[in-house]
């Protein structure tokens, strides 16, 4: 049960490409999922093949708007994903096949979970 | 044909909790579905700023009502992990045991909710009979009915003793009894079939591509569940995934009423098997590193992703509910469906807006 688990790092760039080599080869993706590090927003992407776990991780700069390419031409449900990352982290994904346009959640405070000056 | 959008939520007879559609109808057809959540956000991820990583398991169990017990395990096994903490092979065993008695109640209140959505009102009752034997199963061995608090970093609070055990699996046998009867019902009842049969189709290419878990994939016959893992207790009590071809909602219902057997004989089997010892070890210090950690809930896979870097709060606290992951496969199930069978599609995933969330 105590698997290792890597987060091997991927550039923006190469994000869509490298997701769309997991698609090719069947792998499920289990989640999107970021976190505010002081300077640093990590995104991850988590993929299931068989009950095996890979994951992806870019590395965003949490100053000005951080941007990220949507990956929902390569698998379809990860809108809900990407627009939970714009409403929480103020992550601007860009092409997502479902734009909410920030009224996924209703939070009282905008962008809770973004990194905030200190 | 002229499109009217019907609005569906997020206050609707069949939802206990708020999720909204807006139905792009014409005639009787729906031709188009957008889906909103966040009503109700509580950002509890949010809270691990504040809440030391050892109190956190309570804020874990509380993110629903009806698999509060399987998120504080999920949370527990992914600090262990983190922190390399070896779980006493009892404490495993009974993490199993009330993980299955949360699916098994879950399972017939779903069962109820879904019976009361095509008003099979009986139904709906006795499916909630049934399920307060369960809650009483729960409160007995762990004091709560709703949140168990059982669950700790290193083990579990609480231990069930010989007589209890026994008294379980005479329980267990009238239960199982009542859920035979129901579940004939459900199965091969002719008005049932009629609301269930071919409604809501989601094929295996489909549930694949739209990441779909839990009962929801595998009545489109795709066999992964993550007891498989071997996580607690299951790498002694090892499973087989419930599966169907068919995908509609009597397919999604077909694998829920087979859990319910299923879930019976894992607690059977580990009672049988359980081994004597502790049921928790101390844990000191703080976690440091990462840990993407995942079960099986009542409603399919849950990952919960936690960052620590040595101190008593953790960085990140990221949980991925299966509600979320099946929204997108609703949507793709409700176009072509009659809008009289949109409540029975939406509860065929199960939703737990709780959970979605969080």
């Amino acid at each position: 049960m105590n698997d290792e688990q890597t987060f091997p790092p991927v550039s923006v760039e190469d994000l869509v490409s490298k997701v769309r080599e997991f698609r090719d080869l069947g792998w499920r993706l289990v989640q999107i999922g970021a976190a505010a590090l002081g300077d640093t927003i990590e995104v991850t992407y988590s993929f299931d093949l068989g009950g095996r776990l890979s994951n992806l991780r870019v590395s965003l700069p949490a100053e000005g708007s951080p941007r990220i390419a949507s990956i929902s031409s390569v698998y379809p449900c990860s809108y809900l994903y990407e627009n939970e990352m714009h409403d929480l982290f103020r992550i601007q994904v860009d092409g997502m096949s479902v734009d909410f346009k920030g009224k996924f959640y209703r939070t009282t405070v905008p962008f809770p979970f973004a990194p905030r000056k200190s | 044909m002229p499109r009217t959008i019907i609005p569906f939520g997020p206050q609707h007879p069949v939802l206990p909790e708020p999720i909204h559609l807006d139905l792009a109808i014409e005639d009787e057809k729906v031709v188009d579905v957008i889906p909103t959540v966040g009503f109700v956000h509580r950002g509890l991820e949010k809270l691990v700023e504040r809440k030391d990583y050892q109190e956190f398991v309570y804020v874990a169990e509380r993110i629903c009502g009806i698999c509060s017990f399987i998120h504080g395990q999920t949370y527990c096994q992914a600090i262990e992990t983190i922190m390399k903490v070896e779980v006493p092979p009892r404490a495993r065993y009974l993490r199993t045991i009330w993980g299955e008695l949360s699916r098994i109640h879950s399972h017939l209140l779903w069962l109820g909710l879904l019976a009361d959505s095509f008003g099979f009102e009986s139904l709906f009752m006795h499916s909630w009979r049934i399920r307060e034997k369960v809650l009483d199963i729960i409160e007995a061995t762990t004091g709560g009915r709703v949140i168990f608090g059982s669950c700790k970093i290193g083990g579990v609070r609480r231990d069930i003793n010989p007589a209890a055990f026994q008294t379980m699996l005479a329980q267990l046998a009238g239960i199982e009894k009542d859920m035979r009867e129901i579940v004939d019902v459900f199965l091969n009842d002719s008005t049932v079939k009629e609301r269930l049969v071919g409604v809501g189709i989601l094929t295996k290419e489909e549930a694949h591509a739209l990441g779909c878990v839990g009962p929801t994939m595998r009545a489109s016959g795709i066999a992964q569940d993550m007891r498989q893992l071997g996580y607690a207790a299951f790498d002694e009590i090892p499973i087989e995934p419930i599966t169907r071809p068919e995908g509609d909602s009597h397919a999604r219902c077909s694998v829920r009423c087979a859990e319910l057997f299923q879930s019976v004989d894992i607690i059977r089997r580990a009672i049988a098997r359980i081994p004597i010892g502790e049921i928790a070890v101390k844990v000191t210090g703080n976690p440091n590193g990462e840990y993407l950690a995942r079960t099986e809930q009542p409603r399919g896979e849950v990952a919960y992703y936690l960052k620590a870097n040595g101190a008593k709060n953790l960085q990140r606290f990221r949980v991925r509910t299966p509600t979320f992951a099946n929204l997108p496969a609703l949507v793709k199930m409700l176009p072509g469906c009659f809008l009289a069978d949109v409540p029975v599609i939406v509860l065929t995933i199960d939703p737990c807006i709780s959970c979605t969330e969080r």
